[in-house]
């Protein structure tokens, strides 16, 4: 963050498009490989390293959504039930075939990916709000097929105990290994991510989802790259369930509805549309600012009232002021937390000689 | 100013020494984690139910708590989400629950496996699966209240009673919320209906599930169903009520389970004049005629303020006394056992299963836990519309048991 450009100089194409293109970056990576690796599972207890682990998971499902919403221009509203395609393909893979995590999480991300296909074939008639009501009716009709359909939704409660992830003989069970498990996931699903939306593919995306007609001109062929947008996507989204799933040890379609949806969608446009760093903004923030608020209320409000009288409070006033300071972070910012973070870094990088 | 210090120093020593010998004595805290819902999508439940639980817990706390240790609540909105009650967990987890209170269906499950490796006992009344009711596989979690199986079995049971104690041939009209929770009574009922010989129709109500003028005038007109057994949620009961009272159907033969039992679910049929005669069936009692909700008035009243307005809601406030009720006393019989307040969620486990006909004056179903039977029971009771409020309708019943343990041990 707080490095000096000044005296690097870029002598190929391909050390302009590098992921890091100063050494300081580098470093930067590793220090937080190591804080994340080593300092958080060995500093914090149980219940910090389950909000990190919600958040881990938050951030694969919203790295999806944001290249499909954020980078290729398609609204998409039925993101949950592509993680509950991914939830389910990857419960009945472990439970009927005893296949392992790095098996189903790949598989469930496939058969994601192909539902998200066919759902983004009318993609190439429709635009905007009409796709995103499309994306809609995908939402409730995969809602309704796993419900209805016993051999898919595993019985009549439509859900299916997993067993948990094993690795090399362990049992990852408790929240520190699973914390490992999902991390490794995450980060993979980052770096995948910063990799495509650089390469010929993801510049595709970004020139569609800016001047449709003018990408076609210049050889783009854009229904091909929205169903590569729609397939990526829901890849991402079937691995966040698949994720869900293991960590929560059920599958359950409960969990992937419409709402959550929603949630992931705020997650996006919070973090920053077409930014990778946002999306990890937007899943962290979303996550753990109900849980900041509610601890804050806690510590202060217990001073002014009874414990029971605060439970009503603290639910009321927690909504108030998670979407209070929604707001403001949109008025402040409205391309999200990630151009927030960019302002704050270009701020310095000329500190203090900035004019 | 020397003085002042020494005299401040002193009294500092005197508080130490007084906290110090306080807290020898001083028994210990037990800690209850509750997830409740009073912003989410089952809030009209959670704004009466959790408050209920907090008045109970205050009741007990100011007569000097369990065997003389004090509770705290430690609540958590989780807006039905499940990420939200996860986290919930954790937190109540690391603040030391003994028991905690689980909310919802989706979010019990979701932290079912995590009871059974921590050793926290965790309640589901009302919902979760019934076959979560078994407590050789879910030792931790006790649903502790009529599974949707036993109140099938309850409903066939007092359709029997109104149909004249023959059921053979008889049509029955089941209409349901179409998710999980509302077909999971259908195997029970397709069970009993060759066991008894009454003819079984389902009418499923597609989410969000306020939208039944077809399937209503479906049992009403073509069908013609001889009794209704009803399992809606939301805003469903109230219009259902509507809807059979504009088809001029009699609404004493109807029965819904009981998440259509609520005072608020009446009001927005219309009104008590508007329902007459309609039943639900309860897992707690209804109306404020119990000592134990006289007592907590009185605590409000020497407190100098008005009683709880919940209350106004008795059927969910006293779901709320049930769930904090049987919590306590599972923690007593645990300190009983244990001979100090020094307990765990083990413990209390076994203080759960230590709990043999627990009455509270009439307010609960005799609720008798077994190693088996995590429901204490399977008893429900039907309470009727007639007035100005709901009256019971027969005693506390718990019908085809025998079914329900059968199909418990087959899963």
């Amino acid at each position: 963050m707080f490095h000096r450009e000044s005296g690097y100089f870029k002598t190929s194409y391909q050390a302009d498009m590098a992921l890091y293109p100063l050494p300081i970056a580098k470093y930067t990576i590793w220090a937080f490989l190591a804080i994340f690796f080593v300092a958080c599972p060995m500093l914090l207890d149980e219940y910090h390293l389950s909000i990190i682990n919600l958040v881990a998971i938050a951030v694969v499902g919203v790295l999806g959504l944001n290249i499909l919403v954020g980078y290729t221009g398609q609204i998409s509203i039925g993101h949950a039930a592509f993680m509950s395609v991914g939830a389910y393909t990857a419960a009945n893979l472990a439970t009927k075939l005893d296949l392992p995590f790095w098996l189903t999480v790949p598989l469930g991300g496939l058969m994601a990916a192909f539902i998200g296909i066919l759902v983004g074939i009318p993609s190439l008639r429709i635009k905007g709000l009409y796709l995103a009501i499309a994306t809609l009716a995908a939402q409730f009709i995969i809602e309704w097929i796993i419900n209805h359909t016993p051999s898919i939704s595993g019985g009549v409660a439509a859900s299916i105990e997993m067993p948990r992830p094993v690795f090399f003989g362990m049992e990852l069970a408790n929240q520190a290994e699973l914390y490992y498990f999902l991390m490794f996931i995450m980060v993979i699903a980052i770096i995948g991510a910063l990799n495509l939306v650089r390469s010929r593919i993801g510049r595709s995306f970004i020139a569609v989802r800016d001047q449709e007609i003018a990408a076609e001109i210049i050889g783009i062929n854009v229904f091909k790259t929205k169903l590569i947008a729609f397939a990526v996507s829901s890849f991402y989204a079937g691995v966040c369930g698949v994720m869900y799933t293991y960590y929560l040890g059920i599958a359950n379609y409960e969990n992937f509805q419409l709402i959550t949806s929603i949630d992931y969608l705020a997650m996006v446009i919070i973090g920053g549309l077409g930014s990778i760093l946002g999306s990890i903004f937007g899943a962290a923030f979303i996550t753990m600012l109900p849980i900041v608020i509610r601890l804050w209320m806690e510590a202060f409000g217990s001073i002014f009232v009874d414990d029971a009288a605060l439970a009503q409070v603290i639910a009321q006033f927690r909504l108030i002021i998670f979407g209070g300071l929604i707001i403001v972070f949109l008025v402040v910012e409205p391309d999200g937390l990630a151009k927030l973070w960019q302002n704050i870094r270009n701020y310095f990088r000329t500190w203090p000689f900035s004019y | 100013m020397n003085h002042l210090k020494t005299g401040l120093l002193m009294a500092g020593m005197v508080a130490g020494v007084a906290t110090m010998a306080t807290s020898a004595v001083q028994a210990k805290t037990l800690i209850v984690g509750m997830a409740c819902d009073r912003t989410g999508p089952t809030q009209s439940v959670g704004v009466v139910l959790c408050p209920a639980y907090h008045d109970y817990v205050k009741l007990i706390n100011s007569k000097g708590g369990v065997m003389g240790n004090k509770v705290k609540v430690i609540e958590i909105d989780t807006q039905y989400k499940v990420p939200a009650s996860v986290e919930a967990y954790q937190r109540f987890k690391k603040e030391g629950a003994v028991v905690v209170a689980l909310w919802g269906t989706p979010m019990t499950q979701a932290i079912t496996p995590n009871l059974n490796a921590d050793h926290i006992p965790g309640t589901s009344p009302g919902f979760g699966t019934a076959a979560a009711a078994n407590g050789e596989k879910y030792p931790y979690l006790f649903p502790m209240a009529a599974s949707y199986w036993s109140q099938a079995g309850a409903a066939v049971t007092f359709a029997k009673q109104e149909l004249g104690g023959d059921m053979k041939g008889k049509k029955i009209a089941f209409i349901f919320y179409d998710n999980p929770a509302g077909r999971e009574p259908l195997p029970v009922l397709d069970k009993l209906a060759k066991m008894e010989g009454f003819e079984l129709k389902k009418f499923a109500i597609p989410p969000p599930g306020v939208e039944m003028k077809v399937q209503v005038q479906d049992i009403v007109r073509r069908y013609r169903a001889d009794f209704v057994i009803s399992h809606l949620f939301g805003k469903g009961p109230a219009v259902h009520i509507k809807e059979f009272k504009r088809m001029g159907f009699p609404l004493k033969k109807v029965l819904s389970f009981v998440w259509g039992a609520g005072e608020s679910d009446i009001n927005g049929a219309g009104g008590w004049a508007k329902a007459q005669g309609y039943n639900a069936l309860n897992f707690a009692g209804v109306g404020s005629d119990y000592a134990i909700l006289d007592e907590i008035k009185a605590m409000y009243k020497a407190q100098g303020k008005d009683g709880p307005k919940q209350m106004v809601n008795s059927v969910y406030y006293n779901r709320g006394i049930l769930a904090a009720a049987v919590h306590l006393k599972a923690m007593e019989m645990a300190i009983k056992a244990k001979g100090s307040g020094d307990i765990t969620g083990e413990d209390v486990q076994k203080g759960f299963l230590a709990i043999k006909d627990f009455r509270l004056d009439g307010i609960l179903p005799p609720l008798d836990f077994t190693e088996l039977d995590h429901e204490g029971g399977g008893w429900a009771r039907v309470f009727r519309v007639e007035g100005d409020g709901f009256v019971p309708a027969g005693d506390w019943l718990r019908g085809y048991r025998d079914v329900v343990i059968e199909m418990l041990k087959a899963e």
